[in-house]
């Protein structure tokens, strides 16, 4: 089959986990349909050449990146501008790019500049004839609509989470790329970048969240919430929206329909009751704990596993234990 | 300022849903539908924005069939001056498409901000708005969670993944309205009354041949039932065991 143009997203000039997934999911669609190459597509102030080794590693065939110090931020019209000049240029079946906060929008940019037909949030691709055909969950995941894009080439943003990362290891060839704008020049201007805090884990790319819901009570009970994230070492801590609309965490911190959608290897659920806009941001966690007082509470009926019991008694005792498990390997 | 806010129709974000008949759709048999939560805080910012920097004029948009009046008149009875309904005969999921029968009816309107919603519930797709700037040429700021608007230009607060990003643009601009922002008021019942009087303009939208097509709709697979493994502090060995040695994810 045709190629595939990936936009391999960075961050402060770093891949992200969102760029392997994409790159990941290009290869297994190119390898599914009798081969063709992955291009990756990085738009970094400096030191591209640097990633392709790490790109390479999950499928792709070729690195193109476009350096520029304007590329410290995702500056939205030069990287549109780049990657459609690069799509232009021939020989693409698809343009696939990851459903993050710089994905989402980055397609319909794209979409508009190639006037190509464009799904978002996918969590399945596949080729079928002239077509493209898509999974892509609506409704806040409560229905999956399958969904045919037609036209020769088109642009695709894939779920965060849905599509594993996975090593088919190759010697990624580089080029050089220029940007196709200037990204000092843009209408949109990023003044400022505020970091949610040193070292924490982004909710999209931890493999454990552990999330707080009223059941905690009071403010200052996140911290066991914090505590059991700490305990299992690669976790993220999240929030119900009642959480962040009291002000107990920040509106960034927010799970749910209206917020941050996750599927993380272990979600654990604490004090949370399980309200169907919370469920809509987390039932597709490969596994999830529960631990709240209320036995009928309807996150039971999502919950692998379930405790039961005072969160203020279970969660320091949870946190305790998990640390030993962590200790003894 | 000159103002368009482009809404959606979408049913209530609490409803069960079943699938059609036709199994490409869903069964609109009893759901509610309402404009959807990201453009009724699109037009609350839209409001204030023109109640602070009156004279203004703010318009509301909507692609679809005749049931998006009934979304349109709402807007109008939030505050919104006049409507436009781009007819269709059914939604449609090519955003694209949509997008251009907007910009086509936006292009020479001469507003100095179009909003939209981030995204929709129903498709979340945020294809929409962001693709009708780019069709514009115009700035383009999404998910906005603060915005300010002086002397021209505008600023933006975006929450993005651990980091917000703060944003200078020009206007005219499209900006995705994120929640946070504001809440929508609800409308006044001399607002209802005032909005069956303002004026609401039909036309045809130029969608084309859509490429985007449902080819079904299905129920996701139900998670296995779950389990109570026990009560309280006494529970948690027992807790810790199975994290390990089933769902060996610790």
């Amino acid at each position: 089959m045709p190629n595939i143009l990936v936009f391999a997203e960075t961050r402060g000039g770093a891949l992200r986990k969102v760029a392997f997934e994409t790159v990941s999911a290009a290869r297994a669609l190119v390898d599914a349909n009798g081969g063709g190459q992955v291009h990756a597509l990085c738009a970094v102030p400096s030191g591209g050449a640097g990633l392709a080794e790490q790109i390479g590693k999950h499928g792709a065939d070729v690195v193109l990146t476009a350096e520029n110090p304007g590329f410290a931020n995702y500056a939205r019209e030069a990287v549109a501008a780049t990657v459609a000049a690069r799509a232009k240029s021939g020989g693409y079946r698809a343009v696939l790019v990851s459903f993050s906060a710089q994905g989402r929008d980055l397609a319909p940019r794209l979409a508009a500049k190639l006037d190509a037909p464009v799904a978002a949030d996918v969590t399945e691709i596949r080729i079928a004839g002239d077509s493209v055909v898509v999974k892509h969950p609506v409704y806040a995941n409560k229905v999956i609509a399958t969904l045919q894009l037609d036209g020769p080439l088109v642009v695709l943003s894939t779920r965060p989470g849905a599509f594993p990362v996975t090593e088919t290891p190759r010697t990624a060839t580089v080029e050089l790329l220029a940007p196709a704008s200037d990204p000092s020049a843009e209408k949109v201007v990023v003044k400022e970048m505020q970091e949610g805090g040193k070292g924490k884990i982004d909710l999209g790319e931890a493999p454990v969240i552990v999330a707080g819901g009223r059941g905690l009570k009071a403010p200052e009970n996140f911290k066991l919430v914090e505590d059991l994230a700490a305990a299992f070492g690669n976790a993220a801590v999240g929030a119900t929206r009642a959480v962040t609309d009291e002000g107990w965490r920040p509106h960034s911190d927010q799970i749910g329909q209206t917020g941050r959608q996750v599927s993380p290897q272990l979600y654990v659920a604490v004090g949370i009751s399980g309200a169907i806009q919370h469920l809509a941001g987390m039932r597709s966690s490969k596994t999830i704990v529960a631990i709240n007082k209320d036995k009928e509470a309807p996150i039971f009926k999502v919950a692998d596993y379930g405790i039961v019991g005072d969160v203020l008694e279970v969660v320091p005792a949870l946190t305790q234990a998990v640390r030993e498990a962590k200790a003894s390997g | 300022m000159k103002i368009a806010v482009c809404l959606k129709r979408t049913p209530d974000s609490e409803s069960r849903f079943r699938i059609a008949g036709n199994g490409a759709a869903i069964d609109e048999t009893g759901l509610k539908f309402d404009i959807d939560d990201f453009a009724s805080y699109a037009v609350e910012v839209a409001l204030q924005i023109n109640e602070k920097q009156a004279p203004g004029e703010t318009v509301a948009f909507a692609v679809g069939p005749d049931a998006v009046q009934e979304t349109l008149r709402k807007a109008m009875s939030m505050g919104v001056d006049r409507a436009v309904q781009l007819k269709t005969d059914a939604p449609t999921y090519d955003g694209l498409a949509i997008a251009k029968a907007l910009a086509a009816e936006l292009k020479a309107g001469g507003f100095d901000l179009v909003f939209f919603g981030k995204h929709a519930f129903d498709t979340s797709g945020g294809i929409v708005g962001t693709a009708t700037a780019e069709l514009l040429g115009v700035a383009c700021v999404t998910s906005a969670s603060k915005l300010e608007i002086a002397s021209g230009k505008g600023t933006a607060r975006r929450e993005l993944e651990g980091v917000a990003e703060i944003v200078e643009f020009s206007l005219p601009a499209v900006v995705t309205i994120d929640e946070g922002i504001a809440r929508a008021r609800y409308p006044s019942l001399k607002g209802i009354m005032a909005a069956k009087k303002k004026p609401l303009e039909t036309k045809p939208a130029q969608l084309g041949q859509p490429r985007v097509t449902v080819k079904g709709m299905s129920l996701p697979p139900d998670r296995p039932p779950g389990r109570i493994v026990g009560e309280g502090v006494a529970a948690v060995p027992e807790l810790v065991r199975l994290l390990r040695s089933e769902a060996k994810v610790l």
